[in-house]
């Protein structure tokens, strides 16, 4: 699984994209999210509110009750501040 | 004809117009819309990121919903990606159609939802300081009308 992060979640985290093979228990974006809350001290800060997070699978927005694949493309931003 | 492009450089307004209507006679009206930045409390520059890929691909999306809601000729959006000065343009919507409401009305949608969906992310930065810019509710509440 492709994982990206974007804005202060890339830099709460340490990196822009990494490949990673979660637990096969995790099936949700909100799962994977709490997972990776669980890696490290960065992640720790980057996924301590999950309400000021936003996701996005293989391109597009999703909710974090949208299921997630091995072969996904999985984003982490905070809301969006274009325009 | 739908121009879409994320780019470092500065546009021009003049001649994306021109793109939209240069050898066409079927064009009556051609709205614009530029944001630039402003020097809010100090504010020295603004770092753009985005989403590549995702960016494109959610701009269409919109662009097709536009296409379908109003009768337009042409759409241009230009976004602005890296650090802007104030004054600086970041964007640019431009919407071409035979009669100037469709064109008023779909550059105004698809400027809300540049603003809530598009995957861009604001820095700001003063003096040593740098902050990220927190999405606006007001900003949803305005896409939402078009639902």
């Amino acid at each position: 699984m492709r994982l990206l992060y974007f804005a202060w979640v890339r830099q709460k985290v340490g990196l822009s994209e990494e490949t990673i093979a979660p637990p096969a228990n995790i099936r949700t974006v909100g799962e994977l999210a709490e997972w990776l809350g669980s890696r490290g001290p960065g992640y720790a800060e980057a996924f301590a509110d999950l309400k000021r997070l936003r996701a996005a699978v293989n391109l597009e927005h999703v909710s974090f009750a949208a299921g997630i694949a091995p072969d996904d493309e999985v984003a982490f931003f905070p809301p969006v501040t274009g325009g | 004809m739908t121009t879409i492009r994320i780019q470092s450089e500065p546009f021009d307004v003049n001649a994306e117009i021109a793109a939209l209507t240069t050898g066409r006679s079927d064009v009556g009206a051609v709205v614009t819309f530029s944001g630039h930045v402003r020097a809010d409390d100090g504010l020295a520059a603004l770092r753009l990121e985005h989403y590549p890929g995702m960016t494109e691909r959610e701009i269409s999306s919109h662009v097709r919903d536009a296409e379908m809601r109003w009768p337009l000729l042409g759409v241009t959006i230009v976004h602005r990606v890296g650090t802007l000065l104030p004054g600086e343009a970041i964007v640019l919507v431009a919407t071409a159609s035979s009669h100037r409401q469709a064109a008023f009305s779909a550059a105004e949608f698809l400027m809300d939802y540049l603003k809530t969906r598009a995957p861009f992310w604001k820095e700001e930065s003063r003096g040593s300081e740098t902050q990220w810019v927190e999405g606006r509710a007001s900003d949803e509440e305005r896409a939402k009308r078009w639902e």
